[in-house]
C-alpha cells in the first residue's frame, strides 16, 4: 500500500540455523544460569549466617549434646521409623471419613429446600462447635468420655477401626474425625460457593435437575478449586494423628517421648520431626504437581 | 394455529418493598413456529430478564407465559421437562470448564434424556462437524477462541433437539472477527425453520434475519414490527432516536 509497509517487509527475522540458538533463546539460557546463580547464593549464605548464629551461641554445645546426639538419632531412628505405619495408618482410616463426613455437612449448610432447614442449622452449629474447641479437648473429652458411657459391652468393628468399645483406636480416630470434617466442610462450602452463578443457569437451561447441577456442574469444580486448600487440611491431619498419644495409642510421638523419658535426652523427638518431615514434604510435592497439572490440561496458556 | 410461543402481559420486578424496580412491564410478545424474533433496546431494558423468564430461570410476577399453547408460567410447574424443549445460549457462553467440548454437549443428552453414550457421542461429532468444530472435541473450553467458544454453546443446546432457541447477545463478548461466524450460524439454524428468540445489538443482522423486530424500553415493549417497517419508518419516536444513536457508533 504504501512505502512504509513494503520498507517493513523487507526486514527479514534473522534466519535460524539449525543447532544453533536462537537470540530469545540464548537470552533465556542467560537468564536461567544467572536466577540459578543468584538462588544458590542466597541460599549459601542464609543457611551460613543461622548456622553460624546457632553454633555460636554459647548454649550450643549443650543443646547439641542434649538434641542431636548422632549415635542416640542413629539408634533411635529406625526404631521410631519402625513406629511410622501407626500414624500412617490412622491417617489413612481418618481421611476418607473426613472427606464423606465433610461433604455431607457442607451440602448440608448449602441445601435451599425450606424442609431441609434444621440440617442446615445442625451444619453451622456443627462446624461452629468443632471449629472453636481446640482439637486436643474433642479428643479428650470423645476418647475418653464416650467409653465411659458403656452403651455397648464388648467388641465393635468397624472399617479396620476397633477392638474393644473403649478402645482409643476406635474413639481417637472418630474424634479426629469429627474436628477435622467442619474445617472441610467450611473448605467444600467455600469451594461450592465459588461456582459462579451462569454455571447454574447454563446447566438449568439443558434440562438438568438441581441434584444433576450439583452432580455434575457444581461440585466437579467446586472440588477440583479447593484441592490445595484441602491437603493443608490434610497435611496438618497427618500431624494431629500425634494428639492420639494422649488417649495411649503409641505411634512414633509416643513412643520417641518415652524414649526421652527413659534416657533423658531430646534427640528421639529430633529424629521424630524427621521422621514427619519425610512423611509430608513428599505430600506437599504431590499437592503442587496436581495443580500445575490441573491448570495446564484446562487452559491454553500457563502463565508463570 | 397457535403461536409457538405467547408472551402474556408478563411482569417482573426484581427488588424488595423499598426498593421495588419494575424490569419487564406487561410485556406480551407472539412468536409464530419457525419464525424469528429480535428483541432490541439499550442495556437495561430487560432483554436479558425476558430470555430467562422464558426459560423458566427467572419467575415471573404475573401474567402468563404459553408454550405450544400450554401455560409453563404456573406456579409449582417443574420447570426441568420444560427446559429441555428450550435451547438457551448466554452472552458469556456458560460453558463448563471442566469438561472437553464433547463432554459439555453429552452431558445433557446422556444424564436429561438418558440416550446412548456412544449414540450422543455420535450425534455431537456430527453437529460439531457441521459447524466445523470437529477438531476441537477433546480441547477444552479456555483452549477455544471466543467465536468457537460461543459457537459450542450453540452446539452445546441444539444436542438437546429443542423446539425454541433463546438466543441473549450471543455475540457481544466477542471481537468483530469472530461475530461472523457465530452469526453464520444462527442463520444456518433459521434456514433450518429453529424458532428463534434472540436479544441482539447487531441491527444489521437483526433486520436481514428476523420476522418480527421489538423494542424494548425500560421493561416496555415499544414497538414491535416486521424489520423493514420497524428500521424505516419507526412508529415511535424513541425507537428512531435508539436506532439513530446505534447507527451514530456505527453498528447498523
Ligand atoms: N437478578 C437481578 N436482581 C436485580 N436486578 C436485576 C437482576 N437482573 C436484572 N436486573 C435489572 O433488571 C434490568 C434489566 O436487566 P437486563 O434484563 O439484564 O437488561 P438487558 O439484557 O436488556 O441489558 C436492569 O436494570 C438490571 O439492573
Ligand atoms: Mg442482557
Amino acid at each position: 500500500m504504501t512505502e512504509h509497509d513494503e520498507g517493513a517487509d523487507n526486514v527479514s527475522a534473522p534466519s535460524r540455523v539449525p543447532g544453533q540458538l536462537t537470540r530469545r533463546e540464548q537470552w533465556l539460557r542467560r537468564r536461567r544460569r544467572r536466577s540459578a546463580t543468584v538462588a544458590l547464593a542466597s541460599t549459601a549464605l542464609t543457611f551460613g549466617i543461622v548456622i553460624a548464629v546457632v553454633t555460636g551461641s554459647s548454649g550450643w554445645p549443650k543443646v547439641k549434646a542434649l538434641f542431636f546426639d548422632p549415635a542416640r538419632f542413629k539408634d533411635d531412628f529406625p526404631e521410631l521409623l519402625g513406629y511410622l505405619w501407626v500414624d500412617v495408618k490412622l491417617f489413612l482410616q481418618c481421611a476418607p471419613l473426613i472427606i464423606i463426613w465433610g461433604m455431607v455437612i457442607a451440602l448440608c449448610r448449602n441445601t435451599r429446600n425450606p424442609v431441609l432447614f434444621p440440617l442446615r442449622v445442625f451444619a453451622a452449629v456443627y462446624t461452629d462447635f468443632f471449629r472453636g474447641v481446640p482439637v486436643i479437648l474433642t479428643i479428650y473429652l470423645i476418647g475418653f468420655g464416650i467409653p465411659k458411657l458403656k452403651l455397648i459391652e464388648g467388641d465393635v468393628h468397624f472399617l479396620g477401626f476397633g477392638g474393644a468399645w473403649n478402645s482409643p483406636y476406635l474413639w481417637g480416630p472418630i474424634a479426629l474425625v469429627l474436628a477435622y470434617s467442619a474445617y472441610v466442610a467450611e473448605v467444600f462450602r467455600a469451594g461450592i460457593e465459588s461456582v459462579h452463578e451462569s454455571q447454574r443457569a447454563g446447566a438449568r437451561s439443558l434440562g438438568l435437575s438441581q441434584t444433576q447441577t450439583l452432580r455434575h456442574v457444581v461440585l466437579p469444580q467446586a472440588v477440583r478449586r479447593v484441592i490445595p486448600p484441602l491437603m493443608n487440611d490434610f497435611l496438618s491431619l497427618q500431624k494431629d494423628v500425634a494428639l492420639l498419644s494422649i488417649l495411649g495409642i503409641v505411634e512414633v510421638f509416643r513412643r520417641a517421648t518415652s524414649i526421652k523419658d527413659k534416657t533423658f535426652n531430646f534427640t528421639p523427638l529430633v529424629a521424630a520431626a524427621v521422621i514427619f518431615l519425610v512423611l509430608t514434604i513428599p505430600e506437599t510435592r504431590l499437592v503442587d504437581w496436581y495443580t500445575n497439572r490441573q491448570r495446564k490440561r484446562t487452559s491454553g496458556t500457563v502463565i508463570t | 394455529m397457535t403461536a409457538k410461543l405467547r408472551i402474556d402481559d408478563v411482569q417482573k420486578s426484581f427488588g424488595g418493598k423499598h426498593d421495588r424496580k419494575v424490569v419487564l412491564d406487561h410485556v406480551s410478545l407472539e412468536v409464530g413456529e419457525h419464525e424469528v424474533v429480535c428483541l432490541i433496546g439499550a442495556s437495561g431494558s430487560g432483554k436479558s430478564t425476558l430470555l430467562r423468564c422464558i426459560n423458566l430461570l427467572e419467575p415471573i410476577d404475573d401474567g402468563a407465559i404459553f408454550l405450544d399453547g400450554v401455560d409453563i408460567s404456573e406456579p409449582g410447574l417443574d420447570a426441568d421437562p420444560i427446559r429441555r424443549r428450550i435451547g438457551m445460549v448466554f452472552q458469556s457462553y456458560n460453558l463448563f470448564p471442566h469438561m472437553s467440548v464433547l463432554e459439555n454437549i453429552t452431558l445433557a443428552p446422556t444424564k436429561v434424556l438418558h440416550h446412548d453414550k456412544a449414540e450422543a457421542r455420535e450425534a455431537a461429532l456430527e453437529l460439531l462437524s457441521r459447524f466445523s468444530l470437529a477438531d476441537k472435541a477433546a480441547a477444552y473450553p479456555d483452549q477455544l477462541s471466543g467465536g468457537q467458544q460461543q459457537r459450542v454453546a450453540i452446539v452445546r443446546a441444539l444436542a438437546m433437539k429443542p423446539e425454541l432457541m433463546l438466543l441473549d447477545e450471543v455475540t457481544a463478548a466477542l471481537d468483530p472477527v469472530l461475530v461472523g461466524e457465530v452469526l453464520n450460524v444462527i442463520r444456518d439454524m433459521r434456514n433450518e425453520g429453529m424458532t428463534m428468540v434472540l436479544a441482539t445489538h447487531e441491527m444489521g443482522f437483526a433486520r436481514e434475519i428476523s420476522d418480527q423486530v421489538c423494542f424494548l424500553k425500560d421493561g416496555v415493549v415499544l414497538e414491535s414490527a416486521p424489520p423493514d417497517q420497524l428500521f424505516t419508518a419507526p412508529a415511535h419516536a424513541e425507537t428512531a432516536e435508539f436506532l439513530e444513536r446505534v447507527i451514530a457508533s456505527g453498528r447498523l
